[in-house]
């Protein structure tokens, strides 16, 4: 049987109890590493690597303008990284959040155009907000009910669900709610001036990003300052103590999916009343999938989401100005985010383990024994 | 020391092992020779564990050399380990239930390709168990036999396999003192026939009955080697603690005990039938009482419903038939959280799975039962101050050695989890205390402490349901024992002037010509 040589003289161990600051270290070196291997990509392909990371900087902060694209993008990967997280706190994998950010969009349309639409703004607006968590709840609430009585994986479930409101909310705007104005695109009408979130200044940058760093602080304080918070992260770490401290399981399972789940749903909901003004095909580039990578590098901490969750708007940002600023082909940028994305997690997997060498006469002993 | 004869079988040279910032084992000296039985002696947590899987190819080094017969050897693995004669029979067998013996034996060989021949292999087993007198039938199905049956099983695949040192890390644990007997003599003749064999310990009786040569671990480092004919229990004692210990010196059955509990009766079960994990029956008509102020003591030999009995009273398992009552008030199947309240503790099994939150801090451990209400709640809302004050009140109250509250709970050794976790429980001064195995993994101070907590609890008047499989335990601290095996009570004695003989009995189904007078 043939082993890999490098397993024969280095193995990986776990580091008991991470180091102080190592975080932020491996962190650093991380980034460099992935900027250092994208510019060998870069250079391979003809480009200055100097001159593409200054674009991609310049274009996503260098400017106002960068600053609050990048801003815009924050808001939904915060809302729905934090709704992954408090999920994954209790140890409920919910991958659903893209489906739960439709819902959220589609409950909000639904108030905005059928229910409510004469409404002024200060009713409308959080008649919105509480028809998008509503929407994002239920949505969240099914893979919750699922795990909580029949056992289900709410894995697959939260994940099968995703593809179900996307198609719904496609059939809606292609049919009943698809704007008869719109000369056959699909979409429906756009929202009354009354369900706009309001802007900043002259920017894209919308209310929604405030609902997003009040809902960091408000689940931190859920999660470290209330007995509710105790629960739910006693039931994470270990389901069998809850159940010795009488804790109430089912409940807390349907619970935390709806909160989840309306986290999700109102980033849907912030996205069609901040920024499209209606609900419109590809509302979301696949923010709820990016919302678990942001729950994770954020060790499901609130204020770490909201780090990342900009962190990663601004690797968006900066990488769609390539195509604009310097001409590079489309395949460029996702490419670079991808390889800042895999050696972020890869480093972060180096903080919990270490490659140690092996002793050589230990290989040799071995090799021999064979 | 001058040894004037050739290298030893296995010698061990200033070994070091650390995990994180714990040093397990110190610049640790240890030699065994040829024909040898030698006894590892040493609370838990001593190292002596670490030791030997260091021997047996589980852990490495981070100093030191090995050695077989003055060779410097390196081991990569446990089947590197067993190339080179040494085995190790852990306290949980590696075998698997539906085959048989020499099914169970080929798993471990790698050699001979993809052919099987059963039959050559069950011929040599057979041929070693007649050879080593280990009864040992190759084609029994491993689920039919006894715990020390299928310990001779994995003594028969390591001499199968080649091995010519063997180590036993605390093989009595699970066994009947019937069965440990029979074990102790299969040591011998092992030795007698030129085998080194290394015995891990804390049982001094038996070492002593064992054993050629002691060594003693203390906190990483071997404290003396010694022959066991040149010492006695009392110096083993001092030696594995460094201090001087009443308790365990004198012969613990002597203690005197108050008079026999007349208080209200705590706990009361008719006819109790539960079932167990795999689906069989676990509690057959099990019916018991106890006192206000009388500790009932319950031995067995592991996996004949002691744990199932626990997990029923605190509401961790259904019954499927029968009544249970706590201070007259019926809680059969309720749930763990309304028992609790109804002032039962319960010191679980396995504190790490089930008492306690390894990830979380001692703050989040300490507040397990009380964080529903005032002081520590507000409502809603967690007072901080008061969860604060409420953990270092616990702390100093009952000696947890910690650097804060704010530490990580699977960071503190055992005995600090668990002297926490009984803390936590007796706070609310409850009427029936549930302890099983409550010193199981934990040092001799902290096992002290933890026996003198619930001695203090019985003075108080609580009844306690005291679950062990040390018999020098239940002895000691218990009223009454009552012995369960096959998930049925099979005796309740008085623990004053109990046989240890009859117990081992009971503990292996024998039933006995005059039954319970409990």
């Amino acid at each position: 049987m043939a082993e890999l040589g490098l397993l024969r003289t280095y193995r990986i161990e776990r580091v008991p109890v991470p180091p102080r600051g190592s975080l932020a270290l491996v962190t650093l070196g991380s980034l460099l590493a992935a900027l250092v291997f994208g510019g060998l990509l870069l250079a391979l392909s003809g480009e200055n690597p100097v001159s593409v990371y200054q674009a991609m900087l310049g274009g996503a902060l260098g400017s106002w303008n960068g600053v609050a694209e990048t801003l815009v993008k924050t808001t939904p990967l915060l809302l729905a990284g934090l709704g992954v997280a408090v999920a994954f706190r209790m140890q409920l994998w919910n991958i659903g959040a893209e489906g739960q950010l439709y819902f959220g969009a589609i409950f909000a349309t639904w108030m905005a155009l059928f229910l409510a639409p004469g409404a002024p703004g200060w009713l409308l607006v959080p008649l919105m907000i509480v028809a998008g968590m509503i929407g994002g709840g239920l949505w969240g609430l099914i893979p919750g009910a699922l795990r909580a009585y029949f056992g289900a994986s709410e894995i697959i479930t939260s994940l099968m669900l995703n593809y179900v409101a996307i198609l719904f909310s496609d059939y809606l705007i292609h049919g009943p709610w698809r704007d008869p104005q719109a000369f056959g695109f699909p979409g429906s009408p756009t929202f009354p001036d009354a369900a706009w979130l309001p802007n900043w200044g002259t920017t894209r940058v919308h209310l929604g990003l405030l609902f997003g760093l009040v809902a960091a602080v408000l689940l931190w304080f859920l999660l470290r300052r209330t007995r509710w918070g105790y629960e739910i992260s006693v039931m994470g770490e270990n389901p069998r103590a809850a159940l010795y401290a009488g804790m109430p399981m089912t409940r807390t399972i349907l619970l935390v999916m709806a909160l989840s789940g309306a986290l999700a749903g109102l980033a849907g909901m912030s996205e069609v009343a901040g920024i499209g003004h209606q609900l419109q095909r590809n509302l979301s580039p696949g923010y709820g999938y990016a919302a678990i990578i942001v729950a994770w590098l954020a060790r499901l901490h609130p204020f770490g989401a909201v780090l990342v969750a900009f962190l990663l708007a601004a690797l968006t940002v900066g990488g769609d100005q390539l195509q604009m600023t310097i001409g590079l082909p489309a395949a460029i940028a996702p490419m670079l985010q991808g390889t800042i994305l895999f050696f972020l997690l890869g480093g972060d997997i180096l903080t919990r383990y270490r490659l140690v060498k092996r002793s050589p006469a230990v290989g040799a002993i071995a090799s021999e024994g064979q | 020391m001058s040894q004037s004869t050739a290298a030893p079988a296995i010698a061990m040279l200033g070994i070091t092992k650390r995990f994180g910032n714990v040093v397990a084992n110190d610049h640790v000296d240890f030699a065994a020779a040829w024909g040898e039985v030698h006894a590892l002696v040493g609370e838990n947590g001593a190292g002596k564990s670490t030791l030997m899987s260091i021997l047996a190819g589980l852990y490495r080094p981070d100093e030191g050399v090995v050695e077989i017969d003055g060779q410097p050897v390196q081991f990569r693995s446990p089947r590197d380990a067993i190339s080179h004669g040494i085995g190790m029979v852990y306290q949980h067998f590696m075998l698997v239930d539906p085959f048989s013996v020499a099914e169970n034996v080929v798993m471990g060989e790698r050699s001979g390709g993809v052919g099987l021949n059963l039959p050559r292999v069950e011929h040599r087993l057979a041929e070693l168990s007649e050879l080593y007198g280990l009864g040992v039938d190759p084609k029994a199905k491993i689920w039919q036999l006894s715990v020390g049956e299928q310990q001779r099983v994995e003594i028969l695949r390591l001499l199968y396999l080649g091995a010519r040192i063997l180590v036993f890390d605390e093989p009595t644990a699970v066994l009947t003192p019937q069965e440990a007997q029979s074990l102790i003599r299969t040591l011998r003749d092992l030795a007698s026939q030129g085998f080194t064999v290394i015995f891990i310990s804390h049982k001094l009786d038996e070492v002593l009955a064992v054993a050629d040569q002691i060594s003693i671990l203390r906190r990483g480092r071997i404290v003396e080697t010694m022959p066991a004919g040149a010492t006695d229990r009392r110096t083993l004692a001092r030696l594995m603690v460094g201090r001087e210990l009443a308790e365990l010196v004198e012969d613990p059955s002597h203690e005197p005990h108050p008079v026999v509990a007349t208080g209200e009766t705590i706990l009361a079960l008719r006819e109790v039938t539960a079932t167990g994990d795999k689906g069989v029956p676990a509690l057959r008509n099990v019916s018991l009482e106890i006192r206000a102020g009388e500790i009932l003591g319950v031995a067995g030999v592991a996996g004949n419903g002691q744990s199932e009995l626990a997990e029923v009273v605190t509401g961790l398992r259904r019954t499927t038939s029968g009544a249970i009552q706590v201070s007259g008030k019926d809680v059969t199947n309720r749930q763990a959280g309304e028992i609790a309240r109804s002032g039962v503790a319960h010191v679980p099994e396995d504190r790490l799975a089930t008492g306690l939150i390894g990830g979380m801090d001692l703050s989040a451990n300490a507040i397990l039962r009380e964080y529903g209400h005032a002081p520590l709640a507000q409502g809603p809302f967690l007072s901080g101050t008061a969860v604060s004050r409420f953990t270092d009140t616990l702390i100093a109250a009952h000696d947890v050695k910690t650097p804060g509250r704010w530490a990580r709970l699977r960071t503190l050794s055992g005995g600090n989890q668990q002297k926490l976790l009984l803390g936590r429980e007796l706070n609310g001064a409850p009427n029936l205390i549930v302890a099983v195995h409550p010193t199981r993994g934990v040092d001799i101070g902290a096992t002290e402490a933890i026996h003198s907590a619930l001695r203090e609890q019985r003075e108080r008047g609580a009844a306690t349901l005291l679950i062990s499989e040390d018999l020098d335990e239940l002895l000691a601290l218990s009223d009454r024992i009552a012995v369960m095996f096959a998930g049925n009570l099979m005796g309740v004695m008085s623990a004053r002037g109990a046989d240890r003989e009859q117990i081992g009995l009971l503990m292996a189904g024998v039933a006995p010509e005059a039954t319970t007078n409990g």
